[in-house]
């Protein structure tokens, strides 16, 4: 009968040959005598359940039994339905179809759920080796040092927010907290460029404004329109005892002083990065005096937007009252995880959560972490001599020292000392355009109030420069077993009476023009005419390897 | 709808409404509260009287209106928001883009 319907019939003599068949030719559906030698249909049943694993084999039992207790045993055991003997055509022709359809039904579903499997783990591995990509670029840099504490908590496999932190060549940090609009994937790819930026810009020595003018450069030409990054960056002045910090589109941050407690609130002041390339950082800059235990605090949105489940808000309140209530240690970093982990009792943010805190204890020994670049007496220009003069309207707007260090890195002995060199040129630069062609005076910087009338002092008159130089003079004379580079700078400032100031120079006076540091750095170093030149040396060899 | 637009009676204001909550679930609404517009109008208004929330998505929404308005010769109000949606605008700067009301 159902051979004339065009199905491949397999019989067998009992239950147990039924089991053996199916197992050896995996049929699409079973019929079952409920009775049956040797083993029975609902034992057969089971077994057959049990072997299908993850198919659908529906199997129709063929009985004579009427009564209902006895016929939803069969179903409760592993059949699908039931057929009254004698059987009637008609009815076993069209349960047959429905059968073979719901077969179908399952398979196609079983085809889906397999292909969305497979795309699920594709997706997850690119995820995985993208994440690996990401984390070598936007590497932690600095950031395990001893002095910094943080916390990333991410929504997705990549994270909306990114912490970066890299030592400057000069001594000193540069920190910086991001948090780009949406999470996941797309925020993570407009973070690469930023974190690239960022680590060879500070590597090679630029200010922490030209790196983030280049970052918004970047992102405006590479991010969609609705797209932006909302950023805190923060530079760590050790021997000007200053932290600049730019707050673009951020939560407040804060500086926490041991002992004393909230010493300084850093608003955002800025668009966030990323949409406009016109941009004023410079002015956006808050710049303040810092003492060797501060801490800076700074956390993204997630923090003060974290809400519980009564739909509370964290809030800024809340944040400040934990800087109050721990300005004795001056850490606020495990007082914030904890009260925000009580706060939420379990419940989950919505938004990536990232906090981060550096103490400014850290050890300020100049080329900590400079890369160890390999020395060799390569093809280089061991015997020559630049002249390089900046004018008003260059120092106005420029930092040339970059460039300069750009040049001087091409001497392999110079390259390994990239952070005392970089450190000379920019205590010498700084004298000279500071002292010398801006006339303003250090002893300005001793007092708090001072320390921001200065920078305001300093920026005013930059602006109003109209004459002055600063002549750079740099030579190097090859020696038998490496070189003497000589730097040799001149402002036109009217110098300064500096026999007696070497004479009443005490090691521990921070703001002395740095000349304590300068002859520690320069195997030599003296003032020479009026006071408006500087002569700096230092020697080099190819033994000098590390 | 979370989002309604009114063209003034001369055609140069466009006024945009948000209901509830101004984040990435109304993103498709508010574009195209503008974009089905026959011509651009001389200024928009956002008026956020019954928005109670406002995220970074929606600063986002905003900045392609600003876009789709001409950039930098734009003339996009942002009126009546209440005290949460302000700070958020004001942390963003958003004042140097738009005149927030």
């Amino acid at each position: 009968m159902l051979e004339r319907e065009g199905h491949q019939v397999i019989a067998a003599a009992d239950g147990l040959q039924a089991v053996m068949y199916f197992q050896q030719y995996s049929p699409d559906i079973v019929l079952l005598d409920a009775l049956m030698p040797n083993m029975d249909g609902k034992d057969a049943a089971q077994r057959i359940k049990a072997a299908s694993g993850e198919r659908l084999v529906p199997i129709i039992f063929l009985t004579s039994l009427h009564e209902a207790e006895a016929l939803a045993e069969l179903i409760e055991v592993g059949g699908d339905d039931f057929l009254n003997k004698p059987y009637n055509r008609l009815l076993l022709k069209a349960k047959m179809s429905a059968f073979v359809r719901l077969k179908d039904l399952y398979q196609t579903i079983r085809d889906q759920r397999d292909k969305i499997q497979y795309h699920t783990d594709r997706l997850l591995h690119e995820q995985d080796i993208a994440k690996k990509i990401f984390d070598n670029i936007a590497h932690p840099g600095c950031l395990n040092d001893a002095n910094i504490r943080y916390n990333l908590m991410p929504k997705s496999v990549f994270n909306g927010d990114i912490l970066l932190a890299a030592r400057k060549p000069s001594g000193g940090l540069h920190v910086l907290l991001g948090d780009f609009t949406g999470h996941g994937l797309p925020a993570a790819v407009g973070a690469m460029p930023l974190a690239d930026i960022f680590y060879s810009m500070t590597l090679k020595g630029y200010a922490l404004t030209e790196i983030l003018s280049e970052i918004n450069i970047k992102l405006v030409r590479t991010l969609p329109i609705e797209v932006f990054c909302c950023l805190i960056a923060a530079d760590f002045n050790p021997r000007e005892r200053m932290l600049r910090v730019w707050n673009c589109g951020m939560p407040t941050a804060y500086l926490v002083r041991k002992g004393e407690g909230l010493a300084s609130r850093f608003e955002s002041r800025h668009l966030p990065l990323g949409i406009q390339l016109e941009c004023q950082l410079e002015s956006a800059a808050n710049s303040v005096r810092l003492m060797p235990c501060d801490y800076l605090l700074m956390a993204s949105d997630g923090v003060v937007e974290a809400a519980n489940s009564q739909g509370e808000f964290f809030g800024e309140e809340r944040l400040t009252r934990l800087i109050e209530t721990n300005k004795v240690q001056g850490t606020v970093f495990q007082a914030l995880l904890d009260g925000l982990s009580d706060f939420l009792e379990g419940e989950n943010t919505l938004d990536d959560v990232s906090v981060v805190e550096v103490c400014n204890d850290f050890d300020y020994a100049v080329d900590i972490d400079a890369p160890r670049l390999s020395l060799s007496p390569l093809p280089h220009a061991p015997d020559w001599r630049i002249e390089y003069e900046l004018r008003a309207q260059t120092l106005a707007r420029w930092d040339p020292l970059p460039f300069i260090l750009h040049i001087l890195m091409e001497s392999p002995g110079l390259a390994v000392q990239r952070g005392q060199i970089f450190t000379i040129l920019s205590e010498l630069y700084c004298n000279a355009l500071d002292h010398g062609v801006l006339g303003l005076s250090s002893a300005l910087k001793e007092t708090a109030e001072g320390f921001a009338e200065y920078f305001a002092e300093r920026e005013q008159r930059l602006s109003a420069l109209q004459d002055g130089f600063i002549r750079f003079t740099l030579e190097q004379v090859p020696r038998p077993d490496g070189g003497l580079l000589s730097i040799r700078i001149e402002d036109s400032g009217p110098g300064f009476d500096w026999t007696s100031y070497v004479a009443n120079l005490k090691p521990t006076n921070l703001s002395g023009r740095g000349l304590t540091l300068l002859q520690s750095l320069c195997s030599d170093f003296r003032l020479e005419g009026p006071g408006n030149v500087a002569v700096a040396q230092v020697e080099w060899t190819f033994s000098d390897r590390v | 709808m979370p989002v309604t637009e009114k063209l003034s009676a001369d055609g140069e204001t466009l006024t945009i409404q948000v209901q509830g909550r101004f984040d990435f679930s109304v993103h498709q609404e508010f574009r195209a509260s503008y974009e089905r517009q026959k011509a651009k109008p001389q200024q928009y208004v956002i008026d956020l009287k019954d928005t109670i929330y406002l995220d970074s998505s929606a600063l986002g929404m905003l900045l392609l209106l600003r876009d789709h308005a001409g950039g930098v010769s734009s003339r996009i109000k942002i009126a009546n928001c209440n005290n949460d949606i302000r700070k958020i605008l004001t942390i963003s700067n958003f004042g140097q883009l738009f005149s927030i009301e």
